[in-house]
């Protein structure tokens, strides 16, 4: 059964997430210049309107009355739709995303009978009609596969990256594409295998469900703080952030894949990337930090401006973390940052998938559960570095070296 | 020429224990570094930024900035025309036109003294081959103009940044305005009358 009033709390929401997003994404901008200033002991910009609060505006209209710069070498088709194909990829992941109040979808039972069908649908659909009276603050509510959605339509934003770096026809650029598809062909592994451990947690790929789960059982960090921080490490690497901006690294790609893009194409993947950015956070709270929720001042029975400023709140403060992390670690060479995915990070998501389905076929009380998965993935980061030391690594023997310096002076 | 063996200083990689090794706590106490500098600025008023059209840097006294021409004890402009600045200019931007000096305490005077401001590349030797203490490098910092031919300093242009420095009292270190010094031809007393002041 659907109710008009819907339709338009669709429409209003889409219209919200477009007009919303872009005005986030280019205060994030700002944001983003005024802590690498704070961090370097500097002010940041502070020039256009008080304390510099307009610079986004005026960037923007710079964007869009900049010269649209087409180099005569480009592959144009390919040209034009590159930043294309990054932002709508990265708007559309965001349909499925709460951000605010949601409420759990209602899962029917499978009837065995004819009779028992008959028995549940009237429940059923009572229970239907109070779920689509409350408002749900996601583009599209109650999609059952909605984690999923959101990693397959932004690993579809590397198309984006690797279309822009090949058909700028440029070395630098390509190298920037390459090393994109590479770092997110990767990533999206420790990415997907350390969502899914949330996902047996919770039962259920949906959102909104995942939220609700965490309403009655508790916060999925205090399960899973090991998931949390490789999820957290594999987002920064799939928004291509430092440490892991290997695909635009200035010092030697010149700027990577959007080396010959400027004006409005620029602003468009700069818009792409930090939607996403926007996106990935929100999921990093809805998957371990409890969406809206928020002891005590963001409960079920709080209205839904609260749980609109929280779950708004702790994305916020995502963001801010992961561009602290920006100015704190320096950036990984290409060989480290395939060596972490590959060596440390997915062994690690498996196995630590594995002791979640272990503990969850043990069926255990909630805090029991609870305990044993904090401590198992305690035990996991610890067991990595222990084994990372124990390791006979390859030594580098002086006495030899010595040798063959004194062996290569006689010859 | 291989190096010798007690230069060369053999150094073994340091063995990471596991504390270094799990990561996390050198990562935390860097993302706390970057707090607290991200916090000092933001709140503490820690950030070094100067507002430079607003606020003036504090520049040190041997700054070489904007040129000057000295003035001496009763105004008159200090150069006696001598070549020597223009002489041992690296980039040639010294012009002077040489005139008999009006006055008779010395032999010249510039006519015209002009410095290409574009040309000069600021390295001081004009000062250091002035017998008289008459040109000098201000601590001015901003040189800007419109055009080229804004850039070319004639002699009221450099008079004037005497006068500009003398009253913020930002007066260089490494000459003295005042006094002609010996190394000025000075007439015998009584040849020429004094000047009326």
């Amino acid at each position: 059964m659907t109710y008009p009033t819907h339709i338009w709390i669709t429409l209003l929401f889409i219209v919200l997430a477009f007009g919303v997003l872009q005005g986030a994404c280019a205060y994030l901008s700002l944001l983003e210049r005024k802590i690498a200033a704070w961090v370097q002991d500097r002010i940041g910009p502070n020039r256009v309107g008080p304390r510099g609060l307009l610079q986004p505006i005026a960037d923007g209209i710079k964007f869009l009355l900049k010269e649209q710069v087409v180099p005569s070498h480009v592959d144009k088709l390919f040209y034009f739709l590159a930043p294309a194909i990054t932002v709508s990829t990265a708007l559309f992941a965001f349909v499925v995303v709460p951000f605010g109040q949601t409420h759990s979808p209602v899962t029917s039972p499978w009837p065995q009978t004819n009779a028992e069908f008959a028995r549940i649908q009237d429940e059923l659909e009572a229970k239907r009609d109070a779920y689509e009276q409350q408002t749900q603050f996601v583009v599209a509510p109650h999609v059952d596969i909605g984690i999923l959605l959101v990693f397959a339509v932004g690993s579809l934003a590397v198309y984006g990256v690797i279309l822009g770096g090949w058909s700028s026809n440029n070395k630098y650029s390509f190298l920037g594409g390459l090393r994109s598809s590479a770092q997110i062909v990767s990533y999206e592994i420790p990415l997907g295998l350390s969502a899914l451990t949330v996902v047996l947690l919770s039962n259920s790929l949906n959102a909104e469900r995942i939220i609700a789960h965490q309403l009655s059982a508790g916060w999925h960090v205090w399960y899973q703080p090991l998931a949390c921080l490789l999820f957290f490490t594999s987002v920064l690497a799939e928004c291509n952030r430092l440490p892991f901006d290997l695909p635009e690294t200035e010092q030697e790609l010149v700027g990577g894949y959007h080396t010959e893009y400027s004006g409005f194409k620029f602003a468009l993947f700069m818009l792409g990337e930090y939607t996403h950015l926007i996106t990935t956070s929100f999921l990093v709270v809805i998957l371990f930090f409890g969406g809206w929720h928020l002891p005590w001042i963001s409960e079920p029975a709080s209205g839904p401006v609260v749980k609109l400023i929280v779950l708004c709140g702790k994305m916020l403060l995502v963001i801010v973390i992961s561009m602290l992390v920006r100015w704190t670690i320096p950036r990984f060479r290409f060989d480290q940052l395939m060596g972490l995915a590959w060596k440390v990070l997915i062994p690690l998501t498996l196995l630590n998938f594995i002791v979640v389905m272990v503990v969850k076929q043990a069926g255990m009380a909630r805090w029991s559960e609870m305990i044993v998965l904090f401590i198992a993935s305690i035990a996991l980061l610890l067991g990595a570095a222990l084994l990372n030391v124990r390791r006979p690594r390859t030594r580098f023997d002086i006495g030899d070296a010595r040798q063959r310096a004194a062996e290569s002076v006689l010859n | 020429m291989p190096i010798a063996e007690k230069d060369v200083r053999w150094v073994e990689e340091p063995q990471i224990g596991l504390f270094e090794q799990l990561y996390l706590p050198a990562i935390l106490t860097g993302l706390a570094t970057t707090a607290r500098h991200g916090f000092g600025a933001l709140f503490g008023g820690k950030a070094v930024t100067q507002q430079f059209p607003e606020e003036r840097p504090k520049l040190p006294a041997n700054y070489r900035g904007v040129h000057r021409l000295n003035r001496d004890e009763s105004g008159r402009v200090k150069c006696v025309a001598c070549y020597m600045c223009a002489t041992a200019c690296p980039a040639h931007c010294i012009d002077i036109v040489a005139a008999p000096s009006p006055w008779p305490d010395r032999e010249k005077y510039p006519e015209t003294f002009v410095i290409d401001e574009l040309r000069c590349i600021y390295c001081g030797m004009c000062e250091q081959a002035c017998p008289v203490d008459a040109i000098e490098l201000t601590t001015l910092p901003d040189l800007t103009g419109l055009s080229r031919e804004e850039m070319m300093f004639d002699k009221e242009k450099l008079l004037s940044v005497y006068d500009q420095t003398v009253r913020m009292g930002t007066d260089p270190i490494r000459t003295k305005p005042g006094r002609l010094s010996v190394a000025a031809e000075i007439a015998p007393p009584g040849a020429v009358p004094a000047p009326k002041p």
